[in-house]
């Protein structure tokens, strides 16, 4: 008798654990599957709404006209155009400062007080309001000079791409094992050589990501370029002169009361979620290839 | 315990602080106890060779806490000297003395000298970047760098020389010839280094820090992440390169120690317990606590 009793205690209390723990493990997994379906279903409505809105308004006249007024059969093609040319200056600028604030904050700064500033300063500006950097960018590139202009579009889109890109390439460089660095220095290597050639190498898949993601974030941006390249509906590769840009074009026309610019804000909506999707699917195919 | 510990420590630093300055000298401390009852062996010869590198009187810190306590060694040229040790007993501390490793890291400081080409590399202004190149290092794990074979070769070599491009390729189909990775690697010079197997990459770094021609070779447990066959490999690969670099490895592995070492080191709790020609230190050690490691007592 007593040696039965405690195997079947125990048999008992692990039997009851046992339901207890499907039970657990079942509503884990349930609330699990709801929690997917909503934000598919969200996603999916988006993209079902942009794709049936929008699908109808994309002609070859969207990307070979520029903004006209409304009934005149205009496209988007100085917007697109804009865009690209503000997205590309503001990656020129803010990619490059970034990976190097990115390389000095993991490298070098660690952590001593500057570099804990610096990465407390770029965290700030990684969710600072996008309509703040217009305006700072208004005063100081804008309001001095008396008028709008595409280059300081672009800069306020650097501002924004910078601290993606120097969050990126500190979490990256960080993964770098010390004993690859180690190897660097011990064949006399001086540190920025190891840097360079040794650890950013290794991480360059990562660092190409959070460039290509800085570029869909600032692609897709309005309110900083509402006080700075304020929008034109006329062709013009002139970047000293106010710029059109998708975003700004789509406010534009969402807000007015214009069936046909309607139409052309949702076709130019899908055109820039395209464009982000398009440059997410290449960093995930980039990075899976180029990863060592 | 701890007396032990004081008293082997002082009995070791007495003679080689005193007795360091000639060959015969340090010939004649490492077979005074033993010459009677042992016959000279090929690794006595080895210790009677002028030092590569000499330590002498050296303490290191990391922080506060006081990992080598007056350490005086000497690694005679073109020689192995095998350091042994249970973890923690300053071994790969030393190692990374050697090349001033220890430098990257604020905190970490040694005292001392470290004679090398009759110069202190631990006094201040010296080039690490040169000294590095002529003290080469091998790591625990294989660390290929992430670029291609020939790459990895080549990146040390551009680090100190200008050469052409056909001396490179010379440069690099060497090296690799040397650690018997050729063979296996002339097909995909320009494919990534890190596809190769732990034991080709560990053959790699080898031919790495060789290639840039130093004078010293320091690893540090090259085996203890390798397959047993690849172990082979690295050990008869330190036996030919011997011949011409000096060589310091720390090693778990006692019976490394005994196959590749012509003299060995062992190390407890930081300090310098014992050195000796490797057969009379795993034969006839002098000292107990060598005994009592080697035959697997504690450690």
């Amino acid at each position: 008798m007593s040696t039965t009793s405690p195997s079947l205690m125990r048999a008992d209390r692990s039997r009851a654990l046992l339901v207890r723990r499907q039970v657990a493990d079942r509503l884990a997994t349930g609330f699990g599957w709801v929690a997917m379906a909503v934000v598919v279903w969200m996603l999916g409505s988006i993209l079902w709404t942009l794709l049936r809105n929008g699908l109808p308004g994309l002609s070859v006249h969207l990307f070979t006209r520029s903004m006209a007024p409304p009934g005149q059969d205009g496209g988007l093609a100085n917007a697109i155009v804009g865009d690209i040319l503000q997205t590309g200056l503001g990656v020129l600028l803010g990619a490059p400062a970034g990976l190097l604030t990115g390389i000095f904050l993991a490298e070098y700064g660690a952590d001593s007080k500057l570099a804990r500033m610096v990465r407390f300063v770029s965290d700030m500006l990684l969710s600072a309001p996008s309509i703040l950097i217009g305006l700072f960018i208004y005063m100081i590139m804008v309001a001095p000079f008396g008028h709008f202009s595409g280059f300081s579009g672009g800069v306020a889109l650097a501002i924004l791409a910078m601290p993606i890109v120097v969050r990126t390439t500190e979490d990256m460089l960080r993964l770098v094992p010390v004993s690859m660095r180690e190897a660097g220095i011990a064949l006399g290597a001086p540190k920025w050589r190891v840097i360079l050639f040794i650890c950013l190498r290794a991480v360059r898949g990562g660092v190409m990501t959070g460039i290509l993601l800085a570029v869909a974030r600032v692609a897709g941006e309005t309110a900083p370029l509402l006080f700075t390249s304020l929008g034109n509906s006329e062709w013009s590769l002139d970047m000293s002169r106010p710029m059109a840009s998708l975003p700004v074009a789509i406010y534009q026309y969402a807000g007015s009361a214009y069936q046909d610019w309607m139409e052309q804000a949702w076709s130019g909506a899908l055109l820039v979620t395209v464009g982000v999707l398009v440059i997410n699917i290449v960093v995930r195919v980039g990075t899976r290839g180029g990863r060592t | 315990m701890n007396t032990g510990v004081q008293a082997t420590g002082s009995t070791q630093a007495s003679p080689n602080g005193s007795q360091e300055s000639t060959q015969a000298e340090a010939r004649f401390s490492a077979g005074t106890t033993q010459a009677s009852t042992m016959p000279l062996t090929e690794q006595d010869e080895h210790l009677t060779r002028p030092a590569a590198m000499e330590v002498r009187g050296l303490n290191f810190y990391y922080g506060t806490s006081h990992a080598l306590h007056d350490i005086s060694l000497r690694f005679p040229e073109r020689s192995v000297t095998g350091m042994i040790g249970p973890s923690g007993c300053g071994k790969s501390t030393l190692l990374r003395v050697l090349n001033r490793m220890y430098d990257l890291y604020p905190g970490q400081r040694a005292t001392g000298e470290v004679l090398f080409d009759n110069q202190n590399i631990l006094a201040p202004g010296v080039n690490l970047n040169v000294l590095r190149s002529r003290v080469g290092m091998v790591f625990q794990k294989p660390t290929p760098f992430p670029m291609s074979i020939y790459d990895n070769i080549a990146f040390g070599i551009r680090l100190h020389e200008r050469v052409s491009r056909s001396e490179m390729d010379g440069r690099v189909e060497d090296s690799l010839r040397r650690v018997a990775l050729w063979a296996e690697v002339q097909d995909r010079l320009h494919s990534s280094a890190t596809a190769l197997s732990g034991g080709q990459q560990q053959r790699l770094c080898i031919a790495r820090t060789i290639a840039v021609r130093p004078e010293v070779i320091l690893l540090d447990e090259p085996t203890s992440a390798l397959d047993p066959v690849s172990t082979a490999r690295i050990e008869e690969l330190l036996d030919e390169l011997k011949g011409e670099f000096t060589i310091a490895i720390v090693t778990h592995n006692m019976q490394q120690a005994a196959r590749c070492a012509d003299q060995v080191a062992f190390f407890y709790m930081g300090r310098l317990v014992e050195v000796d020609s490797t057969p009379r230190m795993f034969t006839a050690p002098r000292e107990k606590q060598t005994q009592d490691y080697i035959t697997g007592r504690f450690g």
